[in-house]
């Protein structure tokens, strides 16, 4: 292993959850290179989320190592930290996009101070700054200035989830973790996020996790993919390779199940 | 010319004055004796004795005069006053299952070894004014009661639950070890997430209004858990104590208490088979309407623990118990009677310069 | 009284205190739980200053009591009474006198000098309370500092009203660590909280919780760098002394709206009325 080389942001190992006696996730594993997008495909209950939860956090991995290549470069395993040490990396390093925006925004304050809230926890003091900062990302996310000082209460689906992810890109992640980000919204509407995301991927060569069951998500953001079943990677490859040439039945299954217009 | 205001200890030694005239009321009547209100307002004493979590008739009633028959009050002077008294000793668990029951029953089953002993109860009774209490001189003395030749089981009956527990319909209760320390909520403050001897602690000494509330509320689907009223029972309990230099337990007294295990929604699994849970509820003095109510919140606590979502602010642990202490919600509620005219002026200033800013009214 | 013990709590009480007092003082900022117990005053009254006060407080002690800076508001007679009968103590209304002061919602304009103690009387001692109910989880941003909600708060305050709209019990931060609520004292008194040569101690009774800023601690409001922290102004002196860097009462004269601004703190009203009266500036 070289430091000096280049060495994935997050290299995933074993990662196992029970819950009782039934597979969350099995031996799960992974490498995830800076500025790349790795999609995790499969049906609902495949366990896609489960594997995103223990790299946050929100859920507790039994057995398995995930390390970090952190922005002072050290190597941590996220999965191994104590709590106050990784809630810290998460809030300064990590985005979180969550499928429902609302479970990660603050519904009650306004937008402005839900982009800004990052900046202050790590000890932004101007008012003046933090919020030309937020008008500047709501530009980035195609959100109008002048609802700045609006609550997300009146938002649309479209503009809270771009609103949430105005608020983790604000602190310029190294990684941002996503669950199903076009999920909960129309189809009109998820082409233009995709759009978005897209753009702001390429442009800030963001490294991302993404957990979608949605073939058509996953080709358009996704470098390289993994197919989860039960639990189980059953197949890794390159996007194109992946949903073009399926080597494994399961993935010959998803593939040929989307339909064509 | 104004002056600054003065007086305030003379204010204050008049109100006290004052209120020692109007608790004594018209000097014709007849003062109160605290036997009286020990035996006929025996409820009253119990209550006071519960919540101000000491047991002593006596000073209950001294209580419930001094304060008036506000029980709130009552209450507190029973609980500052036992903040000063040593404590000696704990004593062992007291054991209701030896109970000598005046009153016994059961919602869960017609019939049981024991009975169904009704005792001294309001429930039957319809509520018609009894003219005939407000006589003044004693009209007729009640005739003594026949009672029969008492059942030996109806002095201990065994336990409903412990029925239903043989059979391994309903989680079994831990068996405690009564040597380890559980945490004494009148020593610590309570921090959350509470054990449930701490939970049990709060809900004992815990208004009884809020209690009710509450009991109702999951009876109306706040947090419901499919309540039976497998056992309430009230009588007296011995209280024992090993002495240091003894090394075996004696009875110290009796206390008379209520007790109410309530049998609830069973839940099962595929590893587990379907068992009742249980809620228990348990006060000095005779009221039932409290343990039911204690047992009802003590479920609906146990959400977590059972593997239910908790979703009603009645499985909230720490709303639940933060508000049930009346002499606190008492205090801070009416703490709002003190001045706050420090803060008020501040918010003033603000105010005022906010309007100024919007162009509005001109400052003073 | 003999009944009771000095002050009123038992030993053992007052030993548990003074170490929930060390323990504050040893974290500055810090909340300290504390076994609080029922005393003979209202909760929400003064428990928790009465009994940081009963275990502090020695026989050669010199008391002073203030509710809204005055020595004779009904609260502060009635804590006043309670300790000369329950400690014998000495007690007076002038600061300067004082080695021990219990005071609710101000702190004295008078300075502080070393070896005084300064009790305040907390009613909610947790700053993070209004943006977040539940006690697990603002023990566990105390622990992380994340303190992000509360500056979400006054940006908030900010945006809607083009400045900070707290204006008593304002957030600090304590040597440069924990957010702390300083008791409802007016903004006025914050800046007294800064680099005090006395000894601040907190008590809240009913929430249980002791806490303490040890002297010479730097205590901090928060604020932002374009919005700093300001204190509140009045464009009239004190009516009856002249001064014009004290904390001034509203007083309604007349139902025709007349009002008169006279000094919260009667102790240092006092003191100025004579200075005057003496030629003094």
């Amino acid at each position: 292993m070289s430091d000096a080389g280049e060495r994935p942001l997050l290299r995933v190992r074993g990662l196992t959850r029970f819950y009782g006696s039934r597979v969350g996730c099995l031996d799960i594993g992974f490498d995830l290179w800076p500025g790349e997008v790795l999609g995790l495909v499969g049906e609902s209950g495949s366990g896609k989320t489960t594997v995103l939860d223990c790299l946050s956090g929100r859920r507790a991995a039994s057995a398995g190592r995930a390390e970090y290549a952190a922005r002072d470069g050290a190597i941590v395993d996220v999965l191994r930290m104590a709590e106050a040490p990784r809630r810290r990396l998460l809030r300064a390093e990590w985005g979180v996009v969550h499928q429902n925006p609302r479970d990660g925004l603050r519904m009650t304050v306004t937008a402005g101070a839900n982009v800004g809230e990052r900046l202050m926890d790590l000890g932004a003091r101007h008012y003046g700054a933090i919020r030309g900062q937020a008008i500047d990302w709501l530009d980035q996310v195609e959100i109008a200035r002048d609802r700045i000082d609006d609550a997300p209460e009146s938002f649309s689906g479209g503009m809270l989830q771009r609103l949430q992810i105005a608020r983790n890109l604000v602190i310029r992640p190294r990684l941002v973790l996503m669950d199903e980000p076009t999920g909960s919204l129309d189809v009109s509407v998820q082409a233009r996020l995709l759009d978005l995301l897209r753009g702001l991927v390429a442009e800030l060569n963001l490294s991302a996790i993404v957990v979608t069951h949605d073939l058509a998500v996953a080709r358009l953001l996704a470098h390289r993919l993994v197919v989860i079943k039960s639990g189980e990677a059953v197949e890794t490859g390159l996007t194109d390779q992946v949903l073009d040439d399926p080597q494994h039945p399961y993935t010959l299954l998803l593939v040929s199940s989307v339909l064509h217009p | 010319m104004y002056v600054a205001v003065k007086g305030g200890e003379r204010a204050i030694e008049a109100a006290h004055r004052l209120l020692a005239e109007e608790r004594r009321g018209d000097s014709r009547v007849p003062e109160l004796s605290l036997a009286q209100i020990d035996q006929q307002l025996s409820l009253a004493v119990d209550r006071v004795m519960a919540e101000g979590s000491l047991y002593d008739r006596d000073l209950a009633a001294l209580a419930i005069k001094q304060a008036r028959g506000d029980l709130g009050e009552a209450i507190f002077l029973l609980r500052a006053y036992r903040t000063t008294l040593p404590r000696f000793g704990v004593s062992l668990p007291i054991d209701t299952g030896r109970m000598q029951v005046r009153r016994r029953i059961s919602a869960t089953f017609k019939d049981l070894p024991g009975g169904q002993i009704l005792g001294s109860t309001f429930d039957y009774t319809h509520r018609l004014l009894d003219f005939e209490l407000a006589g003044g001189a004693v009209a007729t003395r009640p005739s003594p009661i026949e009672l029969e030749a008492a059942d030996p089981a109806a002095c201990a009956p065994p336990r409903v639950l412990d029925l239903l527990d043989r059979e391994g319909l309903i989680e079994s209760d831990p068996a405690g070890d009564h040597r380890a320390t559980v945490v004494d909520l009148t020593r610590e403050p309570v921090t959350f997430p509470a054990p449930r001897a701490a939970r049990l602690q709060n809900l004992a000494r815990g208004d009884e209004g809020f209690l009710l509330a509450m009991g109702y509320a999951t009876q109306r689907g706040y947090g419901r858990n499919h309540p039976f009223a497998g056992e309430i029972r009230l009588g007296e309990v011995s209280v024992e104590l090993i002495p240091e230099e003894l090394g075996f337990p004696i009875e110290i007294g009796t206390i008379a208490v209520a007790e109410c295990q309530m049998v609830n929604q069973f839940r099962g699994s595929d590893s587990a088979p379907a068992q009742f849970t249980r809620g228990y509820g348990l006060v000095f003095g005779e009221n039932e309407k409290k343990a039911m109510a204690m047992a009802l919140v003590d479920r609906a606590l146990r959400s977590r623990e059972l593997g239910e979502t908790p979703a009603a602010p009645t499985q909230d642990e720490e709303f639940v118990l933060s508000h049930s202490d009346n002499v606190e919600a008492s205090g801070f509620v009416q703490h709002l009677k003190l001045p706050h005219y420090v803060d008020f002026q501040s918010e003033l200033v603000l105010v005022r310069d906010l309007r100024a800013a919007a162009g509005a009214s001109p400052r003073p | 009284m003999s009944r009771y013990n000095f002050a009123y709590l038992d030993e053992q009480t007052k030993r548990m205190i003074r170490r929930a007092i060390l323990k504050a003082v040893a974290i500055p900022g810090y909340q300290v739980p504390f076994g609080s117990r029922e005393m003979p005053l209202s909760y929400g009254w003064g428990t928790g200053g009465v009994q940081v006060t009963a275990s502090v407080i020695g026989p050669d002690d010199v008391l002073k009591v203030i509710d809204q800076g005055a020595d004779d508001t009904t609260n502060a007679v009635s804590i006043r009474r309670f300790f000369e009968r329950t400690a014998g103590v000495r007690t007076t209304t002038r600061t300067t006198q004082a080695t021990l002061i219990q005071s609710r919602h101000r702190i004295p304009e008078t300075p502080l000098a070393p070896g005084q103690i300064l009790v305040l009387q907390v009613p909610i001692p947790e700053p993070l309370r209004w943006l977040e109910p539940r006690e697990a989880e603002t023990r566990k941003m105390h622990a992380l500092e994340e303190y992000g909600a509360m500056h979400v708060r006054l940006y908030e305050d900010i945006t809607r009203h083009g400045k900070v709209a707290q204006t008593y019990e304002y957030p600090v931060i304590v040597d440069g660590r924990y957010l702390m609520r300083p008791s409802p004292i007016p903004k006025w008194d914050n800046p007294k909280l800064d680099r005090n040569p006395a000894l601040l101690l907190f008590g809240a009774g009913r929430e249980k919780r002791i806490y303490a800023v040890p002297p010479h601690t730097s205590v901090r409001s928060l604020d932002f760098e374009d919005h700093p922290f300001e204190v509140e102004r009045w464009d009239r002196p004190c009516a009856l002394c002249g001064a014009s860097d004290s904390y001034l009462d509203e007083i309604v004269v007349d139902d025709k709206g007349g009002r008169m601004f006279v000094c919260s703190d009667t102790d240092f009203c006092a003191q100025q009325q004579g200075r005057r009266e003496d030629g003094e500036p």
